[in-house]
């Protein structure tokens, strides 16, 4: 055995435990239009905000900023789903595997019981920290979802948490810090994330 | 230059029981067929590896159903785990002496 062949050995061995444990086909794009969406969703929000005439009715207003935040979270699913499945497919590696269970599984414990703890604030009338309860929750998703796939998604999380809980320190910004977390970070990482590893 | 063989585990010789014993000490325990699908190996070239390794009690196995489905798990044993840091650390060594 040669010195080359030994470090093909151990590269291929680090390979190896990396790939059977996480899933590495999360597409980068996938992230940009999430964010993409997001832009759109709360400049429509923005819009409401702005236009409507709610006086004592809330409960419109929030019904349809509500409809609009969840068909945002539907197309990014569904578009994450979409890119990641091309993705794999792509670099020819099982998109149904080990790795992406393990990810969806770990994400969706915080983000079931984040959607179901912002429906309760939501029926209870605490409109003001709905947008960081989303914030705080889907970061956490994100950090305990991290294990299972690129470490950079991770610090995604923890910005998301910290961006989560200045929004519910200062009344009044959770629309402009939904945007930035939702928005602006997933453009950012997304691109980086692109760059990094897709192209 | 070649390199003596001698401290290195007889059951790593192969390069199969190796990659298989890395996916198995990164993760808790893993199934039948989603190890055939990463290491691209047939049925009865994995089964023929996984016996050799559960032979030298590096690894165990757990027979399960998932509905109907036959669910065979493998996780590794202390043995194997020991087994296989001192495997790597062999080659690490042997790298390193090469460098002085």
């Amino acid at each position: 055995m040669e010195e080359k062949d030994i470090h093909a050995e151990l590269s291929s061995i680090r390979d190896l435990m990396e790939r059977s444990a996480k899933f590495i086909s999360l597409s980068g794009l996938s992230g940009v239009m999430a964010g993409i969406y997001a832009l759109i969703g709360a400049g429509i929000g923005y819009n409401l905000l702005k236009t409507g005439n709610y006086e004592g009715d809330n409960i419109v207003f929030i019904t349809e900023l509500f409809l609009v935040a969840f068909a945002v979270l539907i197309f990014s699913i569904g578009t994450g789903f979409w890119l990641s499945y091309k993705k794999a497919r792509k670099i020819g590696r099982p998109f149904w595997s080990t790795g992406s269970k393990r990810l969806l599984i770990n994400m969706a414990i915080p983000l079931v019981s984040g959607g179901l703890f912002t429906f309760i604030l939501i029926y209870h009338g605490h409109y003001g920290i709905v947008a960081p309860a989303t914030l705080i929750f889907y970061g956490l998703a994100l950090v305990a979802g991290s294990h299972y796939t690129y470490s950079g998604v991770k610090s995604l999380g923890i910005i998301e948490i910290l961006l989560g809980l200045l929004a519910a320190l200062i009344p009044g910004y959770g629309l402009l810090l939904w945007t930035i977390g939702f928005g602006v970070l997933h453009i950012i990482y997304g691109a980086v994330m692109h760059f990094k590893y897709d192209s | 230059m070649k390199i003596s063989l001698e401290q290195f585990d007889k059951a790593f010789e192969n390069r199969i029981r190796l990659q298989i014993m890395s996916v198995l000490v990164a993760n808790e325990s893993y199934d039948f067929n989603s190890l055939k699908e990463l290491l691209e190996l047939t049925d009865g070239n994995l089964a023929s590896h996984l016996k050799a390794l559960e032979k030298e009690a590096y690894m165990e196995v757990q027979k399960s159903f998932i509905g109907r489905k036959p669910n065979t798990r493998y996780s590794v044993t202390e043995k194997g785990r020991a087994a296989f840091k001192k495997h790597l650390q062999a080659l690490e060594n042997l790298i390193k002496q090469q460098k002085l």
